[in-house]
């Protein structure tokens, strides 16, 4: 869990490294999500539109990188802005390794802040999205 | 097209009810088992008294209520490029959100490709007593479709 006190500008933190998507998760988080479009979780669908497959939700992969941040955050921060970028496409098969560095710690109003950025990479130097998340300390 | 004139355009207010299932589903679809999403008991010892939504479950508010706004456009030229989300409070089981979707800004960028469209799209969410709960805000790239040149 992140400490205030022990956060530092250009800090890495400790990344994530999640089990590899697979389709099954593209189908349950269409359902979780309510979005169904058929890129995500029909093959011959994709395969008609000039893909070589079925390709993850981008909200799939932030869905990776909130996960990281709460895991940082425990409940000793809570987040006051979350975004992201997507980038590359994220294929059943991939491992998305989620890393955080120190962007900025502050303080506002008497209240203290961290922003960090966010990258989630399928392979070193392939983002599939870049962020920032700005977390509130309690 | 001009994409200007989509500007302000508001959707009408839609209500959306969260349950615990929910969330539950949510989180496990990303794979994400932590506590403070499905375990009562460890999250009410914990500084947010009681269960919360992952970060992003927001998105899943208005996706398939039919309730989005009809923007109107080609569906096959959007693209999601960015989302956003501004938070005022976590989102709780049982809460009741108050939604409307509104385009917020509209703006042209000089692409590698020539000049791109964006579309920023705002989804605010407000609980029973009026107040503020998150923004989700989705930025969209609004592409010119592929093959799709007239010969000069």
């Amino acid at each position: 869990m992140l400490i205030y006190e022990g956060l530092y500008e250009g800090q890495k933190l400790k990344s994530l490294i999640k089990p590899a998507v697979t389709k099954v998760q593209l189908v349950k988080y269409a359902g979780a999500s309510g979005d169904f479009n058929p890129l995500h979780t029909d093959v011959a669908f994709a395969k008609e539109i000039g893909m070589q497959g079925v390709i993850a939700h981008g909200m799939l992969v932030m869905g990776f990188l909130g996960e990281y941040v709460m895991k940082l955050a425990g409940d000793t921060a809570m987040p006051s802005n979350f975004r992201m970028r997507f980038g590359a496409v994220t294929i059943p098969g991939d491992q998305i390794t989620c890393s955080a560095f120190v962007n900025n710690v502050y303080e506002e109003k008497g209240q203290r802040f961290v922003r960090l950025d966010l990258i989630a990479e399928k392979e070193p130097e392939q983002v599939v999205g870049s962020g920032q998340v700005v977390l509130q300390f309690q | 097209m001009d994409l200007e004139n989509l500007n302000g355009l508001t959707g009408s207010e839609f209500i959306f009810e969260v349950e615990k299932r929910h969330i539950r589903q949510f989180a496990e679809a990303i794979g994400d088992l932590n506590p403070l999403y499905v375990d009562e008991e460890y999250a009410a010892k914990t500084s947010y008294g009681g269960i919360i939504a992952p970060p992003t479950f927001p998105i899943a508010i208005g996706q398939d209520s039919g309730e989005s706004l009809d923007l109107g456009l080609d569906q096959r030229r959007m693209l999601h490029g960015e989302q956003e989300f501004i938070y005022n409070r976590p989102i709780r089981p049982w809460d009741i959100l108050y939604c409307q979707m509104k385009v917020s800004d509209v703006y042209e960028r000089e692409g590698r490709k020539g000049p791109m469209q964006f579309l920023v799209l705002d989804t605010e969410m407000k609980d029973e007593s009026g107040e503020l709960v998150v923004i989700s805000r989705t930025n969209i790239i609004y592409r010119p479709l592929r093959g799709s040149h007239s010969p000069v």
